[in-house]
């Protein structure tokens, strides 16, 4: 009984990390692979955790692989916002299909102050449309 | 077929097989923000792979180098993303 448990859980442990694989590769923009991965990849390996604390039933080896999914339930949104926002100032530019800029034009270039309406210095501001300094 | 044989001959080709998209991605990416989640998920897959070796060997102990590497993984992505960012920011 308990074997078909950890069967279920991680088969599908092992398809959400195949798949936000699959979505590193197929997505066409920076920003939607790190989307697709703090979500997929993440829910992945807490499914296969979880298969590991039903093997091994008893408290230290549960205990165990239970704070490692907690810790990287904790991290994984932190460092896909932190990378987000370096890769936004680094100017790298969304796919031309995305309808929607809403950071355009209100952090500031140099400070890297976020404001929460397009003031009345543009040329200081960040605005992927314009501006052609892009760093590798 | 038993649970290492199923562990053994299906799950852990598929994980290496999205290891290897993954490196294809750390290779190929435009810009140095994809390298950077490459490596970030490249490690986020070794922890389940790690945690599927556990289950086969029937070893507890693999989960502390698991643990190790989660950590590892959110300190190297945290100090990328600081000095990416700082390294265009003028004063």
């Amino acid at each position: 009984m308990s074997s078909v448990i950890i069967v279920i859980l991680v088969t599908l442990g092992t398809l959400f990390v195949l798949l936000s694989a699959i979505g590193l590769v197929r997505m066409p923009d920076t920003y939607m692979r790190i989307s697709v991965n703090t979500k997929a990849a993440t829910l992945g390996v807490g499914l296969i955790l979880v298969g590991t604390a039903v093997f091994f039933n008893d408290l230290s080896a549960t205990s165990r692989s239970l704070v490692i999914i907690l810790f990287v339930f904790l991290t994984a949104p932190v460092s896909a916002h932190l990378i987000g926002r370096a890769s936004y100032f680094m100017g790298v530019k969304l796919w031309k299909g995305s309808v929607i800029d809403d950071l355009r034009g209100k952090y500031q270039r140099n400070s890297h102050v976020l404001k929460s309406e397009i003031d009345d210095t543009p040329g200081n501001n960040i605005d992927h449309t314009k501006n052609d300094d892009i760093i590798k | 077929m038993t649970l290492t044989d199923y562990l053994y001959y299906i799950i852990l080709p598929i994980l290496a097989f999205s290891v290897l998209l993954i490196v294809y991605r750390f290779i190929k990416g435009p810009s140095i923000a994809d390298k950077i989640i490459a490596l970030d998920v490249l490690i986020t897959t070794g922890i389940g792979i790690i945690g599927v070796y556990s289950i086969i060997h029937g070893r507890s102990t693999f989960l502390d180098t698991a643990m190790i590497l989660a950590l590892i993984a959110f300190l190297s992505t945290v100090a990328f993303s600081y000095y990416l960012e700082k390294r265009n920011r003028k004063k």
